[in-house]
Parts: structure tokens; C-alpha cells; sequence
């Protein structure tokens, strides 16, 4: 019996995952007081989706088309500042900029439409501040690209990193104090109010870059990934594509930097260094290079390990365990021992490079009850490959000694040294096939 | 007339002499710290340009490699005698180098360059994150040595021993490296192994061994280098390695990646450069100065100065 469903069923199911999940944070947020351990899973839902987004968008990059970017931190600091510095409210501005007489820019787009438009305006004035983020920061990815697209894959990583490092000390640049507040935090900018905004936000801008993935682009960017020369000779304009990746990819970049400053509510450059795009990366690995759905699955786990599972680790006790080691600092030791467990033994990541789908999500359930029957066998199996490989070792090991010492006692003996080296062993004798043969 | 005309001419050479006095004045601070800094940068550039000449991997984590050697000196020193924690810190950095080519990247070998390099980020973050946990996140003191400390006073300027020492000290080690690789076997398999991985595995070296010795003098250059930059700066936490670990990175590459005199000259650069920017009071600027310059060779001439050109075969 075939169990697929038809198309029309799997979008009815998926919309209703969707609508159920928005609706439980969306209430979730309101009702469940803080402090308890339901409003950390809020937590990890905004801030894991604000990842998602990062995360998908360095996945465009790096595991679509190929191309081993390391700037994504850069850029969301572009898309936090371009965010923060157009929605302080203008009360606020001489606080903020305390230091710089009250900044330049003294008004703030929420504030102006939400006179004009009441609370629709409030909305779109959170959301045209935002596509502005991204848009800056496409605008600076295109100018950036230019150069540095034509590098090849490790130089290419340094050259981003390091403009992203340029990026950063642009913003603490005490001549823009005015513009950013050199290396102050900027505060006091409108943020969201639910949950909700980030999740839909993200929601949306990963749909767009699934529909890009599928889209004919997202075949070229894959066939730039396989291979460079194939696709150049199948006509695909390699530099125009790359960069048309890398500026998406920073447009979905700017638009997480500015949810990251709504959801911190304060934000510097300081946190966004080399380190903060080396966790993105890990996501990006621990979900699968090349599936957008495992970068999703792999933000919220990363934001669920690092923020919740394991923040007991730092306090000293952690599911009934206590210890003496466990201080400050030490779950991150255990994080990152965890991924670089990963990044050796299980570098396909979560979903390889698969995505999601309801088909193959019935399928696996379906083989779960076969799977656990069959695990005891399959173990076993590995186990006795295992011993086997090794028997073959120690075999080849001993042969190896017997050897040498056959060698050393003939050395000794003075037998061998005038007979004349045996080649028979080696020799191997070329036939010549083929149609002339 | 005539004497008039002379009497201009000494005015101007005076003059001259004058303002070339005062800019030597006001720089030379600056020039000697660069060059210092440029000597201690040239020690981790090493590293970095022979594992990627060999390996063609960017070993993210050699930087932490440098931090860590800098922060075992701190622990090491209050417990045993200097010459002794020296030597163990070197002994420590090289340990640890090997061990992390053991670990991480030995059983990537065959796997596609992107993991490897995700390997070395994620050695980089284990290795941050572990400093992070011994030391609280707080800045250590650097033990200072009374001997690096002294002061010395050059022309107009006064500066530390460790400014004179570092060049001398690099460009020795340096000439020792060069001749080791030049005229030694082993030298003679790194270069066959740089060359070609595959062909020289098949003429018989041993690359597991190449590759380990490599990481050997990479780190326990490295870890000199930490003595000498640490000794400078007096404070050390778990990110004080990762940018003069890219800024060394820079200067690998501006020299030409694979070439050992290559790193030392752009590391050279780099510090002065850098440091002359400081003094121009552009100090924000300094670290992003060395990026523009990566960014600007490998725009003119991605190979850096004493690269080997390298085709790229379909």
C-alpha cells in the first residue's frame, strides 16, 4: 500500500504544524510568566530562529554554492546598527548619545509613522528600518563581492573575515560617534513585543531562500558548487551568480542583525567577532552542509544547548550532578568538545544534505520499529568488522616483526649479504590489452 | 653671487637634515616598536605559511596554539624557575600542536578541504573556550622577565630590550629554519611534500612524519614568539592569540604562502606598518589596515611576493 500523500494534503499538514507552532509561542509569550522553564523554550525559539535565518543564509553560501565565506558576523552588526540607529525614539536621542550631543539623526521612523499611521504604523515602522538593514547591507555585499568573489576557497575565507573585522572597527570609529555612538551601546530602540515577530520574520525570509534554493539560480549555484569549470562551460556566468548568492546572502545576514538587536535590546560591535561567525559556521555544520532544513534543526539545538540544557554545567549541577569543575565557562569546554565530536565522527551533520520533507518523514517513522529490531544485529555486526580489521592489523603487525628479524638474524649471520636481491616477489608483469593486442 | 648660491644650498641641506632629524624623531618610537612586533608576528607566520604549504590548510587554530603557550607561562612561572618554564612552554606548544594534528586533522586527511578547515575553527573554538574556563575570562598578568624588560635608549629613543631582541632573535631562528630546509633530508621531504603530496608519498616519505615535524617547529616557533609579544603587552586572556593569529596569517600570505623568508618579510611589514599607523593616530585602525592589505595583494598579486604561480588543472 503506497501511504504517500498528495500534494495538496502535505501543504494542509504543513500549514497546520505552522499555524499550531505560531500559535503556542505567540500565546506562549503572553501567558507564561518568566522565570519558569517554559518561557526559556520561548526564549530559545526567538533567539534560535534569529540563528536560523544567519545560519540558512551562511548555508546559501557556503553549502549551495560553495563558496567558504566567513563574514556573516560583519554583516549583522551592518544590519544591527542601521536597524538601532533609525528607531531611537527622539526623547531618547540625548541619553543615548550622551557623548556625541545628541547624535544627528534626531528622529526615529517608528515614531513618524506611528503619528501618521497609529499602529500599523508602529508595525511598519519596525519593518521599513529593517529592510533597509538589508538592503545596506546587499548594497555593501555587492560592493565587497566585487574583489573578493574572484579569490579562490581558503583565501576567500580570510578576505571576508577580514572585512568583516574592518566592518568592526569602522563602527567603533569614535569620528561616526554621531552616526553610531562610537564604541558605546546603542539602546533604547523600538523592539518587538512578542515572540512572534521574530519567528514569522525569519519564517519568511528562510521560505524565500528555500524558494531561491529550488528555483533555476539555486540549480546554477549548485552546479558553481560541483563543479566551477562544468558549469562555466554549460554557460552559467560564474561571477554574476556568486555574487548574486553572496549578495542575498548578506541581505538575509542584515535582516537577522537587526532581530539580534531587537531581541538583545542593547547592542556594540564588540560581540561581533570572529568567534560569533564560528558558531553560525558550527550551526551550519552541525545541521548539514547543504540542507536549509538542518540549519533550522541545528540553531535550535545550538540555542538550546548553549543557553538552556546546558547552563547547569556553569552552576555546578547538572542533571543531579555536581561537581567541583563545574564553573563558569565549563559548559561551554563541553559544548565544544561536543562539537568538534561532530565535526570528526559525523561531518554529514544532521540531515546531510537532505531537507525535510513528509514523505520521507513518514518513512522514517515507519522504519523506526524495524530499525531498533534490527539495531543489536547491526551492532554486532560493526563489532565483529571491527575485530575483524583488527585481527588483520596485528596480523600484518607481526608479519611485519617476523620480518625483521629474519632480516636482523640474517644481517648477523653474514648469510645474505653477497646474494643477489630477489625481485621475482615485485615483479609484475604489464599485459598489453586493448584492440592492437 | 656665488657665495650667496652656496650659502642657500648648506641652508637648505640643514634644513633638510633638520626635518629628516625631527620625522626620525618623532617615528623612530614607532619604527622600533614595529619592527618588534613585525619580528614576533614572523615567528607564528612561520607556522602558518609551512602547514598551508603542506597541508594547504589555514590552521585557525595555531593562534590559540601561541595564547595557550603565553598562558602556561603564566602558570609555570609561579612554581619554577624561569629558564625552566621556558623550556617546558616550548616543550608545551609543541605537544600540543602535534596533538592537535593527531586529533583533528590526521583522520580528515582524505576528506574534502572545507571540513578539514571547519576542523581547525572548531580546534580554535574548543581551544578559546577552554582558556576561557581556566581563567575566568579575566585578563593575566604576563610574569615580566627583568632581562626583556630593560630599558635601552636608541638615538632619541628609549625602548625595551625585547625591540632589540626580537629581530635579531627571529632573523637567527629564521636562517636556521631556511638552512635546515635547504640542506637537510628532512628539509628536502618538506619541500617534496609541499610540492606534490601525493607523487612524494609514492617516492617513499614518510608524510605522516613530515607533517609532524612541521607542526613541531611551527608551534615551538610560535611559542618563542608568545614570550617575546607577551613580554611587550604585560596583560593576556583567552583572545589575545586570535589577531595576532590572523595578522600573522596576513603576513604568510603577503609573502606568498609555502615561502618561509616571504612570511618573515610581510610580517615585518605588517608590524611596521601597523605601528606607524598608530602613530598617526588612527589606532582603530591599525588591525584593519592589515586586512586591507590582504585584501589589496591578493587583488594585484594573489601569489604574494615570493609565491610559486600555481595553475589550476581541470
Amino acid at each position: 500500500m503506497d501511504t504517500r500523500l498528495d500534494n495538496k494534503k502535505k501543504i494542509a499538514l504543513s500549514a497546520a504544524c505552522l499555524i499550531l507552532f505560531m500559535v503556542f509561542v505567540y500565546f506562549g509569550d503572553i501567558m507564561i510568566r518568566p522565570g519558569s522553564s517554559m518561557k526559556m523554550l520561548i526564549t530559545v525559539i526567538e533567539k534560535g530562529s534569529i540563528f536560523a535565518l544567519v545560519a540558512a543564509s551562511m548555508n546559501l553560501l557556503n553549502g549551495f554554492t560553495g563558496l567558504f565565506s566567513l563574514g556573516q558576523a560583519g554583516f549583522m552588526l551592518i544590519g544591527a546598527y542601521t536597524y538601532a540607529i533609525f528607531t531611537i525614539p527622539a526623547d531618547s536621542h540625548d541619553k543615548v548619545y550622551q557623548y556625541f550631543n545628541g547624535g544627528i539623526i534626531k528622529w526615529s521612523i517608528v515614531e513618524i509613522l506611528e503619528s501618521k499611521l497609529g499602529l500599523a504604523g508602529h508595525y511598519l515602522g519596525m519593518l521599513i528600518p529593517m529592510l533597509m538593514a538589508g538592503l545596506l547591507v546587499a548594497l555593501i555585499g555587492f560592493l565587497i563581492g566585487i574583489p573578493v568573489l574572484r579569490l579562490k576557497s581558503d583565501y576567500l575565507a580570510i578576505a571576508t573575515l577580514g572585512f568583516a573585522e574592518i566592518i568592526r572597527a569602522f563602527f567603533q570609529w569614535n569620528t561616526l560617534g554621531p552616526l553610531t555612538n562610537g564604541s558605546n551601546v546603542l539602546r533604547k530602540y523600538t523592539t518587538y513585543k512578542n515572540a512572534i515577530f521574530p519567528v514569522m520574520i525569519a519564517g519568511i525570509s528562510i521560505a524565500i531562500i528555500l524558494l531561491l534554493i529550488n528555483s533555476t539560480y539555486g540549480r546554477a549555484f549548485r552546479a558553481i558548487r560541483d563543479d566551477e569549470i562544468a558549469a562555466e562551460a554549460m554557460g552559467i556566468n560564474l561571477f554574476k551568480h556568486k555574487e548574486m548568492s553572496f549578495v542575498i546572502s548578506s541581505f538575509f545576514a542584515g535582516i537577522s542583525g537587526a532581530l539580534l538587536a531587537m531581541f538583545q535590546t542593547t547592542i556594540s560591535a564588540t560581540p561581533f567577532t570572529t568567534v560569533m561567525t564560528y558558531e553560525i559556521l558550527l550551526i551550519v555544520v552541525i545541521g548539514g552542509i547543504g540542507s536549509i532544513t538542518g540549519s533550522v534543526i541545528g540553531a535550535f539545538l545550538f540555542t538550546a544547548a548553549s543557553e538552556w540544557w546546558l547552563r547547569g554545567l556553569d552552576a555546578g549541577k547538572w542533571m543531579g550532578i555536581s561537581s567541583s569543575l563545574m564553573r563558569p565557562g565549563f559548559r561551554k569546554v563541553v559544548f565544544a568538545i561536543l562539537i568538534m565530536l561532530i565535526v570528526l565522527f559525523y561531518s554529514r551533520g544532521i540531515m546531510g544534505d537532505k531537507e525535510f520533507s513528509w514523505d520521507g518523514f513518514f518513512a522514517w517513522c515507519k522504519s523506526r520499529p524495524a530499525a531498533v529490531k534490527a539495531w543489536p544485529e547491526k551492532r554486532k555486526a560493526s563489532r565483529a568488522a571491527k575485530k575483524e580489521a583488527r585481527a588483520v592489523k596485528s596480523a600484518a603487525k607481526a608479519r611485519a616483526k617476523q620480518a625483521k628479524e629474519e632480516k636482523e638474524a640474517r644481517k648477523s649471520s653474514g648469510e645474505g649479504l653477497f646474494t643477489p636481491l630477489v625481485l621475482a616477489d615485485h615483479v609484475v608483469v604489464f599485459e598489453k590489452e586493448g584492440r592492437n593486442g | 653671487m656665488d657665495t650667496s648660491g652656496s650659502r642657500q644650498a648648506s641652508r637648505t641641506y640643514y634644513l633638510r637634515k633638520n626635518i629628516i632629524m625631527g620625522l626620525l624623531h618623532t617615528w623612530l618610537p614607532y619604527i622600533l616598536a614595529g619592527i618588534a612586533v613585525g619580528g614576533q608576528y614572523a615567528l607564528i607566520a612561520i607556522g602558518y605559511t609551512m602547514v598551508y604549504g603542506i597541508l594547504r590548510l589555514i590552521n585557525f587554530a595555531h593562534g590559540d596554539v601561541f595564547m595557550w603557550s603565553g598562558l602556561i607561562m603564566v602558570y609555570l612561572v609561579t612554581v619554577l624557575p624561569l629558564w625552566l618554564s621556558v623550556i617546558l612552554v616550548i616543550a608545551f606548544a609543541i605537544v600540543l600542536g602535534t596533538t592537535i594534528e593527531r586529533v583533528a586533522y590526521r583522520p580528515l586527511r582524505t576528506a574534502p578541504r572545507m571540513s578539514i578547515m571547519i576542523s581547525a575553527i572548531g580546534v580554535s573554538y574548543l581551544l578559546q573556550n577552554f582558556a576561557l574556563y581556566i581563567t575566568g575570562g579575566l585578563t593575566k598578568t604576563y610574569p615580566s622577565i627583568s632581562w626583556l624588560q630593560k630599558t635601552v635608549k636608541i638615538g632619541s629613543a628609549t625602548t625595551k630590550m625585547v625591540t632589540l631582541i626580537t629581530p635579531v632573535l627571529t632573523i637567527v631562528l629564521v636562517f636556521i629554519l631556511v638552512m635546515l630546509i635547504k640542506h637537510t633530508k628532512i628539509g628536502m621531504a618538506m619541500r617534496a611534500v609541499s610540492r606534490d603530496f601525493e607523487t612524494s608519498s609514492l617516492m617513499g616519505i614518510d608524510i605522516n612524519r613530515v607533517i609532524t615535524v612541521t607542526f613541531i617547529i611551527g608551534c615551538a616557533l610560535a611559542s618563542i614568539g608568545s614570550i617575546l609579544y607577551f613580554s611587550n603587552y604585560t596583560g593576556i586572556n583567552p583572545m589575545s592569540g586570535a589577531m595576532p593569529g590572523l595578522k600573522a596569517f596576513v603576513a604568510a600570505v603577503f609573502g606568498g604562502i609555502g615561502s618561509v623568508p616571504g612570511a618573515v618579510v610581510g610580517a615585518f611589514v605588517i608590524g611596521i606598518c601597523e605601528n606607524l599607523i598608530k602613530g598617526a593616530g588612527w589606532t582603530t585602525f591599525s588591525d584593519a589596515f592589515t586586512f586591507v592589505l590582504l585584501i589589496i595583494i591578493l587583488m594585484v598579486k594573489p601569489t604574494g611576493l615570493f609565491g610559486e604561480k600555481n595553475l589550476d588543472k581541470v
